[in-house]
């Protein structure tokens, strides 16, 4: 102890008793950065824009980067059915009907020959009256890639028929079975793909303008609006979803086309999502209405609704995408669910829900148990978007 | 107090009633024509007559020659009175084709709320007590499962598995015999016989959904100041979360409810038709597909129903838990 003390008497001069403490201020132009450099790192950090924290933030969170990359693949094969898929939708073989999984084989008797299939030999079980099929491992068929396959219209404009993949010379490819009329099961979830994820994409949208819109005027007009919008939200929620969609869905005329009934069953799916979102923009709007620079405009004459969309919404928009995408999910079933019990899309419309319509008797799964495949991408979708929505919703707010 | 909050809770609840039986009336209205045009028209092309006073007797009981606020106002006190009107398609008043289903409905509803408890209590609690442990992922992750996976898809699964590995089919809630037969202990246990496989399937996502709302509530009780001074002062860790922090968490369990029994209605109608229990759901797919807009309404208004009460019901015994909201009079989350 003594010895400490001792050290820090011989270090610090003190000047004689009475006699001014030297001036230790300095002159000099203070530059906090020479004091404080930055690494490069922490200036990046410093000067990104509000999206790039984001990016960074959200890129942590792995199973949400895996899930975005899972979307994104799933949504390109939607875009690109017509390539990808090895039948047309509708193209019947007539002869193959029910057929069970087709498996792709690449040798034959040890020798590599390169992807080929099977082909099927029909019979029809006399006792049940079931069409069976034997696998002729005789006669391997090598797979045609790059091929020209079923006519078709690629997104309704461009006419073509090249294709990834095709069925062999003279034989058939079913990789996931064939239904009822003998159509590929496979080539119809590709195409419903497309049905069933657009439809996600437009209900959300329609959720998304209603609950911008409804809760936008709520939290910015508060008082009474709010009160009754509130209610009417607290409404709309405790009603039980499922059995409203099937009301409001069963009342569309039954001469209605298929498309009309597509955008039907679209603005019915959002009618009723859009309280979450509604709920988010309210809270929202009644924190931010104070803020200055919404007296600002409002000073400078800005009408609410300008004031709402362009100085209000932006500033939390990422946190209206993050719920958004969670709403996207719900939607998709809602649309798989309507038309699996035949109150969604008909026929020719075909979607994953249209699909599993067809498995809705337990018998016939049980028979054929191909039919519940489209089962697969409805799940593996909506778990996607569960955690990519997750991540969205961490990485909203970078500055947390 | 508390009796002053549940009064106003009930006074809350008439408007929501309300307006709710104003929408479903209005979408049950919106098809073009009325039942009676049709059935008109059928029989004057078959060229009955018989059937002519039949057809204006119905229209003027059940109001057709009035207008539309008239109609609704008549629908509305009518199923106050219990009355629940008539059936078009089966020619009979919606009571008599009702019989078992609506009891049944909210048999269903009501254990799937006992299941999802008795299930997401001690996983919620596991989940947050263990947190990052192999068991909190698993069971995360088994509960994300549950979420994500449609109700009706898990139902065609589970009948699908059952066909397959013990060749029986799990549909149906009661034996046919016992169907539209007064309640008794035998009729009892063929339900409870049945009810298991509807009760899993319909609560998975609700489950699902509140072992990580109890999680998450756990976890931030179990940061707070005074579980630290409980655990710091000697308490044994089940003690210490027995007495604060599960009883925090206990709130939001109750409130969930409020949250999740829509979808848990909404859940036991889709499985109904896909297991062929004897609920309203099939009953209710059926008159909308033909258009028996009556009996659908009576329905749609009998399930809004049964949610806003279980919403009270779930309202009322927060306010007994926690005297903060009888004070405040609104749910706090």
């Amino acid at each position: 102890m003594s010895q400490i003390l001792q050290a820090q008497a011989s270090t610090i001069t003190l000047p004689p008793e009475g006699a001014p403490l030297p001036h230790t201020a300095s002159t000099a132009p203070f530059e906090p950065n020479a004091v404080e450099v930055m690494t490069p790192e922490q200036e990046r950090v410093y000067l990104a824009s509000q999206w790039q924290l984001m990016w960074w933030k959200f890129r942590r969170h792995r199973l949400a980067v895996i899930s975005g990359v899972v979307i994104l693949i799933i949504y390109a094969t939607a875009a690109f059915a017509e390539f990808l898929a090895p039948y047309h939708y509708t193209t019947r073989n007539t002869d193959f009907i029910r057929a069970p999984r087709q498996e792709v084989h690449l040798f034959h008797d040890g020798s590599l020959i390169g992807p080929f299939v099977y082909p099927y030999v029909q019979r029809l079980n006399m006792e049940n009256l079931k069409r069976e099929y034997d696998v002729d491992r005789t006669r391997p068929q090598k797979l045609r890639f790059f091929c020209r396959g079923d006519d078709y219209l690629f997104w309704g404009m461009i006419p073509g028929n090249l294709r990834l993949v095709c069925a062999p010379e003279g034989g058939t490819l079913f990789l996931l079975g064939s239904d009822r009329l003998g159509r590929d099961m496979l080539s119809r979830i590709l195409y419903g793909g497309r049905i069933s994820l657009s439809i996600g994409l437009l209900g959300v949208g329609v959720s998304f303008v209603l609950g911008v819109i409804i809760g936008g005027i709520a939290g910015y007009y508060g008082g009474k609006v709010d009160l009754v919008v509130q209610r009417l939200i607290e409404i709309v929620q405790s009603l039980p979803h499922i059995p409203l969609w099937l009301a409001l869905a069963s009342i569309m005329p039954p001469s209605w086309s298929p498309l009309l009934v597509y955008f039907g069953i679209t603005v019915i799916l959002g009618l009723m999502d859009w309280t979450g979102l509604a709920r988010a923009v309210r809270s929202k709007l009644l924190s931010l209405r104070e803020e200055d620079y919404v007296v600002a405009a409002q000073l400078m004459g800005a009408k609410p609704a300008r004031i709402i969309g362009l100085h209000l919404v932006p500033g939390f928009m990422s946190h209206l995408i993050a719920s958004a995408t969670i709403t996207i999910p719900k939607t998709i079933l809602g649309e798989t669910a309507l038309s699996f019990l035949g109150l969604g899309l008909r026929p020719p419309i075909t979607s994953w829900g249209v699909m599993l319509n067809e498995a809705q008797n337990i018998n016939v799964v049980a028979l054929y148990p191909w039919l519940l495949y489209p089962v697969v991408p409805v799940i593996l979708i909506i778990l996607a978007f569960n955690f990519l929505g997750d991540g969205l919703r961490d990485a909203a707010d970078p500055y947390r | 107090m508390l009796l002053k909050y549940i009064l106003k809770r009930i006074l809350v609840m008439i408007p929501t009633l309300l307006i709710t039986s104003a929408l479903i009336f209005t979408v049950i209205n919106l098809p073009e024509g009325d039942y009676f045009e049709t059935l008109a028209a059928e029989m004057q092309a078959q060229g009955e007559k018989a059937d002519m006073s039949r057809i204006e007797f119905l229209k003027k009981e059940y109001g057709f020659d009035k207008p539309v606020h008239e109609r609704y106002f008549w629908w509305v006190t009518g199923l106050l009175q219990g009355d629940m009107g008539y059936s078009f398609e089966y020619q009979r008043p919606v009571r008599e084709i009702v019989g078992d289903r609506l009891m049944l409905t909210m048999i269903v509803s009501f254990f799937t709320i006992i299941f999802t408890w008795i299930v997401a209590f001690p996983i919620g609690i596991y989940s947050a007590t263990h947190q990052y442990s192999w068991g909190d992922y698993g069971l995360t992750f088994v509960g994300l499962i549950g979420l994500a996976v449609p109700h009706f898809l898990l139902a065609l699964v589970f009948m699908y598995m059952a066909n397959v590995w013990f060749g029986t089919s799990i549909g149906g809630l009661v034996d046919p015999q016992y169907l539209n037969q007064p309640m008794s202990w035998a009729k009892a246990a063929s339900v409870l016989e049945h009810l298991w496989i509807p009760v899993i399937i319909i609560g998975a996502g609700g489950t699902a959904g509140m072992i990580r709302s109890v999680r998450a509530n756990l976890l931030d009780e179990l940061q707070k100041q005074y579980y630290v001074t409980a655990r710091a002062k000697g308490l044994p860790p089940g003690k210490a979360l027995r007495k604060y922090p599960l009883r925090m968490s206990l709130n939001f369990f109750v409130s969930d409810i409020g949250d999740i029994l829509p979808s848990i209605v909404s859940g036991a109608e889709i499985v109904a038709i896909v297991l062929s229990l004897q609920t309203t759901g099939p009953l209710l797919i059926r008159a909308l597909q033909s258009q028996d807009m009556y009996l659908a309404g009576s329905f749609l208004m009998f399930l809004s129903f049964l949610t806003v009460i279980g919403v009270l019901i779930s309202d009322i015994a927060l306010a007994i838990l926690d005297p903060r909201i009888r004070l405040q009079g609104a749910a706090t989350k």
